[in-house]
């Protein structure tokens, strides 16, 4: 394929006065990752895959449930039902979508641990997470490299968006100094989620990232672009950068280089918790399920073993971490993780 | 005094700081950025940064969810 004729596949795209042959070059040779693979992730993820960007990185550390399909366009009933990995789930529909296009699927929980070396390898990251610890890490990570990375979020028709260009616009720290407290904030959990709205954040993130990859950075949106669809309400900042940020100008990195400890987190909009182990850890799943076979029902794939003990499930995946289903409390699940996985 | 707020010209408190204009609109100031004229105000500053007439605030909530 030449710069000059882009295949017929992308001829409307291409046409675009801002994309044209060679922006559409660029794309192909271009990298993008998608950290979290949820609505907002699965929305780009495709989006991303059908523009033709030619390698893309998806990251999640879940699995596809009933309650997903509403609104996460690249699942369906049959991942569901087989309880198959996001990230597995949505490699293997990029590939059905476009062939061209190389898909690496990591499942797994961003750390500190991995988020350099996940960012080092794109031109750009697009936010899927569904927490804010996660992003304050993606942004330490891409203000500490000079990886652009496109914030998104969504609950109710309420969303919003911002583009962060290490060094030359406002990062996320800029804009939000400090995490909120947990529990303070509307979660997917209790403010529910409109499909449209993840959809709208979607479109936002995905043409800031092609502006990104085709070398447009004077049309970037300049600020935070938020919107509420229900209510017709829609804002866009023009932000300066903070001049103490701790992070973009004073260079601290205190995500990155929090200490790792054994971790458990409550997941959006579900009755479960999840635990992490405190380092890296390559688990023997076939193993796992054998031992604990003698113990409860157990089901397993290459990528997970699932066990039923009587009214939690645990899905416990490669890397050691563990879903907890059935409970919300984090003791619980610390429990229950340390008895059946070991610590 | 007036100021633009969203958007909208609304009248608060003569004098008010950010701070004051937050706790005059019971706005926790944990959730939410506010930009005065399209610079951002650091949470360290609400106390100290005191708004005049006409100033454009902009007041966002974190959205968290994805």
């Amino acid at each position: 394929m030449s710069a000059e004729r882009p295949s017929e596949r992308y001829s409307r795209q291409a046409m675009f006065w801002a994309i044209g042959p060679a922006g559409q070059e660029r794309l192909r040779t271009g990298s993008a990752a998608v950290i979290g693979c949820g609505a907002l992730g699965s929305a780009t993820v495709e989006l991303l895959a059908r523009s033709g960007v030619g390698r893309i990185t998806v990251v999640d550390r879940d699995f596809v449930e009933l309650s997903n399909l509403q609104r996460q366009v690249l699942f369906d009933e049959a991942d569901a039902a087989a309880g198959v990995p996001k990230a597995i789930a949505a490699a293997q529909a990029v590939k059905r979508i476009n062939s061209e296009v190389a898909v690496q699927p990591l499942v797994a929980d961003v750390t500190p641990d991995n988020v350099e070396h996940i960012v080092s390898e794109v031109d750009v990251v697009l936010d899927g997470t569904d927490n804010f610890e996660t992003r304050y890490l993606v942004n330490d990570a891409c203000v500490k490299l000079g990886v652009p990375w496109i914030y998104g979020g969504a609950i109710g028709a309420t969303g919003m968006s911002m583009t962060i260009r290490p060094g030359e616009s406002p990062c996320f720290r800029c804009m939000f100094p400090v995490s909120p407290e947990p529990g303070t904030m509307a979660t997917c959990d209790t403010a529910g989620v409109l499909a449209s709205t993840v959809v709208a954040v979607a479109a936002i993130q995905w043409t800031e990232a092609v502006k990104i990859l085709v070398g447009d950075r004077e049309h970037l949106n300049p600020g935070l672009v938020g919107f509420d669809l229900w209510s017709n309400d829609h804002l866009v900042t023009k932000s300066s950068r903070a001049p103490e940020c701790p992070c973009c100008v004073q260079k601290r990195f205190e995500y990155l280089e929090a200490q790792v400890t054994s971790r458990a987190a409550s997941l959006c909009g579900r009755n479960a918790i999840q635990v992490s182990p405190g380092h890296d850890l390559k688990l023997d799943l076939a193993a796992m399920g054998r031992r604990l076979a003698s113990v409860g029902p157990v089901t397993s794939s290459d990528f997970l073993v699932r066990f039923t003990v009587g009214k939690h499930e645990l899905t416990i995946f490669a890397d050691g971490r563990a879903i907890v289903k059935g409970t919300s409390d984090k003791s619980v699940a610390r429990t229950l993780y340390a008895r059946y996985v070991g610590t | 005094m007036q100021v633009k707020l969203n958007g909208e010209i609304r009248e608060i408190p003569e004098g008010s700081s950010v701070a004051g204009l937050l706790a005059h609109l019971g706005v926790k100031a944990q959730r939410v950025a506010v930009e005065v004229n399209e610079a951002v105000v650091t949470k360290d500053r609400y106390d100290g940064h005191t708004l005049r007439p006409g100033d454009s605030v902009e007041i966002v909530a974190f959205v968290g969810g994805g």
